[in-house]
């Protein structure tokens, strides 16, 4: 692979927050029985027409806005025809030559530095229903017949096209994460990828260093997550580097990627070429957005991740990683200020989240909206360890039990009696014992041995199930150890 | 007295109002007329006569509970199948829909069953409304009432023999191209095409979505302004609607036509036109001048270009249009396919016709990879140019006038497989849906027994105008003839 | 001009099937037709704007707001084939 520069662009696809759907008034949410949210226009049937949801235009502008785009003074649908079970009118009403957005950027903050990632174009269009391929497998090729559910179809979509401008599997998936949490900051989508509101393809492709010519791309799909679509492209920017170095060619073709044996593999070939026939749709008339509108939306823009990141660091004094870390979700940034907002020590509100609060999402595979306690309650666990009423270590199973239970961390300490124990006369008991009984240790720490120190600090803990104040035991260890000798 | 089958509706509405008739007497006289002629003409494809008389009994009910029945009530109608009907059956003359049950009703349809429709039956037509006879339909071809040697004109040709043929009192149309104008003038009817976007296009099965437009077809220009004002106005299920209050037209459609400056353009008048369909353009234009109308020669000098144009785009947007007609949510489906592929190609295949099958192919053509800018861009480019025309033209003139169609009603069979001489006889009414205007078809005598009419157009919203005008002129032309005579059916 | 092979393709686009005897019909009608349409090509358009609405409206919208939907009953009513809720098509591959 040397001497070979590796080049990705992404399309994206993120179905847009509305209440209704792009071209009807039918339920846009997720889920339902199949077919029960479908109406005479989102169906396709004889005779309907489609009316624009104002609001679908107006979070279509925001996300171009916030990615830096200019917006169409005048831009139309067009019909994309090409005919498949899952979309109703068998073509989908999308924007084509005269986009919304053209023409922004999205910056990504790598290790290797700023990477700008140019978008190309940021457009509405229609999403279409949910195909079933019935069959034991569940795989297209083996399927006998096929189920079609028209709840999806006609949600609104934007499409987000970059620029090849991506170097790396780890930069695609920054910019996904970056892009993902400026929508949400935006409510602009949910994002769920597991569900299908966010979706996204990828070119890939190789050339010589250096070369202002592109190579022969290969589209990459069905990633549905952040991890799918960095295994997929690294597995394709290998395939097509050991292609390339045995001296064989690239094919442009459609790959799909199999998470299960991680490979990408071709989509069956057309006989003929896509020929999608766009035409301006009839029955819809122009947009034409005027400076008012667009300046009102720009003016009602949150504030963006990258602002967000910023104020972190400087107003609340977190490292960049922290603050990186936190506002790659919209969800998990909200809880942390909350927590701060609710009295938090912001590094160690921060510590918590990244640390147990993350790696319990990862093991549960949930959303921190799932979690059953609030900011506040973890701001009052924080408070406790700083007062002194529980070690951080007996924190970290109290507020186990508080994932698991939704209880304050007072009273899970109240009813489990582990308060830690401060009181000097008890503890000086403890210590006695851990000193008669461990002669050698006592001895070595005498010799110098500042590690005998700590193995006797640890029989202490034992002794009291860890309930034990660690720098108070410390404290007297030392001075009993000392006053003997 | 006149049997009230042949009755207008303005007619039948004051005699019902004075309780001289009931509205089931009235479909009563339609439904044996229908009886009687139905088997030679064929106007529906399908009858829905329960409906009808149980429509009809409610508003003689409605009327002696002191009610005022609706402006439609009373006035046994025929709808072109091609309008969404919820619970009944619409085919758009096609095999494909044979079984379709509309879930909903049409825009126009709705507000009809508000003002008391009193539906006999869907009417026939060229399958989705492609066609210039009425032969394209799966379900047989419609007879001209005046010669049943004849087409009645199409698409919507069993909406005018219907009205014509006395098995309903007025009816709707479409008219992409000249498709309610054209039957009305065969069948010695009133026909209009509205202002693109003056009447909701929302459950018209499109045929070419920029050209559509739903119209009436009546027996007198009074009749035709009543029906046109029950079913204009805006409507938000369609972007194209306009957002407009329309007039009563039947008020503001009152007056002379003194002064009026009328265009004939040239390019209207050129080959093809028969002898008589000259003579009658001839007198016509007399008649204005007499009533005190400035007539002058007018000129549209790309009109040349409009049938080519029309016979792109149409297409193009027909074989979208059409794509969702594939045996999947609704509608035939060839079973036993192995594949999708094969489902949808044999689908396809056994639901269209031929004149169906053209268009599509013709359309899909003219969208494909390579071909977009030569034909549908090229086309698109030539109907601004002729929208420029008309527009130049109007700052001349208040109305234009040209015949309706170059012939008479020609032969069954006639045309039938040579496409483009069929598409020819839409040459002078296919320019007014390309610039959107509203033009209207009145009688104005006869060749050979048939019928002959005069096209009347009129500047964008401008129907008050045209109407006037075709008022004026029909009172002055006096056309009373009825088809029945000779080849007809009788009286 | 047109020939059979652009035929096939078109009704290939179309997803139409056509017989060998349709194609030859077609391969003819349709080169009429587009021949008659050749003089569009000749006509100078430089400068012209296409028009796709003769009544040129502007920024068309409703509101985001949910109204009723059709019954999954309703949904189903037409279709050839269900299952389950489900519109039944063939495999697609
Ligand atoms: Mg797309
Ligand atoms: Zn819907």
């Amino acid at each position: 692979m040397s001497g070979l520069e590796v080049v990705i662009g992404l399309e994206i696809h993120a179905e847009l927050k509305t209440l209704s759907k792009m071209f009807c008034s039918c339920d846009a949410s997720f889920g339902g029985e199949p077919n029960s949210r479908t109406c005479p226009v989102c169906l396709g049937l004889p005779g309907v027409l489609p009316v624009l949801n104002r609001k679908a235009v107006e979070l279509a502008t925001r996300l171009a806005l916030a990615l830096h785009c200019d917006i169409a003074p005048y831009s139309i649908f067009h019909r994309k025809n090409y005919f498949y079970p899952d979309m109703p009118k068998n073509f989908q009403i999308s924007q084509y030559d005269l986009p919304l957005g053209i023409g922004g950027y999205l910056d990504l903050e790598m290790e290797e530095g700023r990477v700008r990632v140019g978008i190309t174009r940021v457009h509405l269009e229609e999403d279409t229903g949910k195909t079933v391929h019935a069959s034991e497998s569940g795989r297209i090729h083996d399927s006998e017949y096929s189920l079609e559910d028209f709840n999806r179809a006609g949600v609104p979509l934007l499409e987000i096209v970059t620029e090849p401008d991506i170097r790396t599997p780890i930069q695609a998936r920054m910019f996904m994460q970056e892009l993902k949490s400026i929508m949400e900051h935006l409510e602009v989508s949910d994002c769920k990828m597991e569900e299908g509101s966010l979706r996204c393809d990828a070119n890939v492709s190789l050339r010589p260093q250096g070369s202002p010519q592109l190579g022969v791309k290969a589209e990459v799909k069905n990633m549905n997550s952040f991890r799918a679509l960095y295994r997929a492209l690294d597995y394709e920017i290998m395939r097509q580097g050991d292609l390339l170095a045995s001296g064989g060619e690239v094919v442009q073709e459609t790959r799909h990627w199999d998470a299960d044996s991680g490979v990408t593999t071709p989509l069956r070939t057309k006989e003929y070429a896509y020929d999608y026939r766009y035409f301006p749709e009839p029955d819809l008339v122009p947009l034409q957005l005027d400076l008012s509108f667009i300046d009102g939306v720009r003016a009602g823009l949150p504030e963006l991740p990258s602002q967000r990141r910023s104020r972190l660091q400087e107003d609340l004094g977190l490292p960049e990683h922290d603050a990186g870390l936190l506002t790659s979700s919209k969800a998990l940034a909200d809880f942390f200020e909350a927590a701060v907002d609710a009295g938090a020590e912001p590094k160690a509100a921060s510590n918590w989240m990244m640390g147990e609060l993350s790696a319990h999402l990862n093991a549960h595979n949930i959303e921190i909206s799932e979690v059953p306690i609030t900011p506040a309650q973890l701001a009052a666990m924080i408070a406790l360890i700083d007062k002194g009423v529980i070690s951080g270590k007996i924190a970290k199973s109290v507020f186990e039990a508080m994932l698991a239970s939704g209880n304050d961390a007072e009273t899970i300490v109240k009813e489990k009696g582990i308060t830690q124990i401060s009181d000097e006369e008890e503890l000086v008991r403890h210590i006695e014992e851990a000193i008669r009984e461990n002669p050698a240790s006592v001895e070595d720490y005498r010799k110098g041995k500042e590690k005998a120190l700590g193995f006797l600090v640890g029989q202490v803990m034992r002794k009291t199930k860890g309930r034990a104040n660690p720098q108070l035991v410390n404290e007297l260890l030392r001075r009993s150890l000392e006053g003997e000798g | 007295m006149e049997a009230l089958y042949a009755m207008k509706a303005w007619e039948l509405q004051d005699m019902i109002d004075r309780g001289e008739v009931s509205v089931s007497e009235v479909l009563d006289a339609v439904l044996a007329r229908l009886e009687q002629v139905e088997n030679e003409v064929h106007s529906y494809i399908t009858l829905t006569l329960d409906a009808a008389r149980a429509a009809a009994a409610e508003a003689d009910r409605a009327r002696d509970g002191g009610k005022s029945p609706g402006a439609a009530a009373g006035i046994p109608m025929a709808i072109k199948d091609v309008l969404c009907t919820r619970g009944i059956r619409t085919t758009c003359g096609s095999r494909i829909l044979e079984e379709y049950i509309p879930v909903y009703d049409a825009t126009v349809l709705e507000r009809l069953r508000h003002a008391g429709l009193v539906l006999v039956g869907k009417a026939n037509m060229d399958e989705f409304a492609m066609g210039s006879s009425t032969e394209n339909s799966a379900y047989g071809p419609t007879r001209n009432p005046w010669d049943l040697e004849r087409v009645p004109g199409g698409s919507s040709g069993g909406s005018a023999a219907a009205v014509a043929a006395g098995e309903a009192i007025w009816a709707l149309g479409s008219d992409t191209g000249g498709s309610i104008r054209q039957p009305a003038s065969f069948c010695g009817l009133v026909g209009m095409k509205p202002t693109y976007g003056l009447v909701s296009r929302y459950g018209l099965v499109a045929f070419a979505s920029s050209l559509d437009q739903v119209g009436p077809i009546a027996r007198d220009v009074r009749d035709c302004a009543l029906l046109l004002s029950l079913i204009a106005g805006h409507d938000r299920r369609d972007s194209t609607s306009l957002r407009l209050e329309p007039p009563d037209y039947l008020s503001a459609m009152q007056g002379d036509i003194r002064g009026l400056r009328v265009g004939m353009p040239r390019e209207l008048m050129q080959e093809g036109l028969t002898p008589g369909v000259r003579k009658a353009m001839e007198d016509c234009l007399q008649k204005f001048e007499q009533l005190g109308a400035e007539v002058d020669e007018a000129t549209l000098p790309n009109l040349d270009y409009a049938l080519s144009a029309y016979y792109i785009i149409a297409p193009a947007e027909a074989s979208s249009n059409l794509a969702r007609f594939d045996g999947v949510r609704y509608g035939l489906r060839v079973e036993g396919a192995e594949d999708m592929m094969e489902m949808y190609g044999r689908t396809r295949a056994a639901g269209f016709g031929p004149e169906v099958k053209r268009r599509i192919m013709l359309g899909t053509y003219a969208l494909s990879a390579g071909y977009y800018e030569a034909y549908y861009g090229q086309a698109q480019k030539v109907r601004t140019l002729i929208i420029r025309d008309f527009d130049a033209a109007y700052e001349k003139y208040d109305i234009l006038v040209s015949p309706t169609t170059p012939t008479p009603a020609f032969a069954l069979g006639e045309k039938v497989e040579d496409p483009l001489a069929m598409y020819l006889s839409d040459v002078c009414t296919i320019p007014v849906n390309l610039a959107g205007i509203p033009a209207i078809s009145i009688p104005c005598g006869l060749e050979d027994g048939l019928p002959v009419g005069l096209q009347i157009m009129g500047k964008v919203l401008d129907e008050t105008t045209v109407l006037r005008a075709a008022r004026v002129m029909e009172e002055a032309l006096a056309f009373r003839e009825k088809p029945g005579s000779g080849k007809g059916v009788g009286a | 001009m047109i020939e059979p092979k652009d035929v096939e393709y078109v009704a290939w686009l179309a997803r139409l099937d056509v017989s060998e005897e349709e194609k030859e019909k077609f391969t003819r009608q349709l080169g009429q037709v587009l021949e008659h349409a050749e003089k569009i090509k000749s006509l100078d358009t430089e400068d012209v704007d296409p028009t796709s609405h003769a009544i040129p409206l502007k920024n068309v919208m409703r509101e985001d707001e949910t109204g009723p939907c059709l019954s999954q009953e309703e949904a189903l009513s037409g279709a050839p084939r269900t299952q389950g809720g489900y519109f039944v098509v063939p495999r697609i591959i």
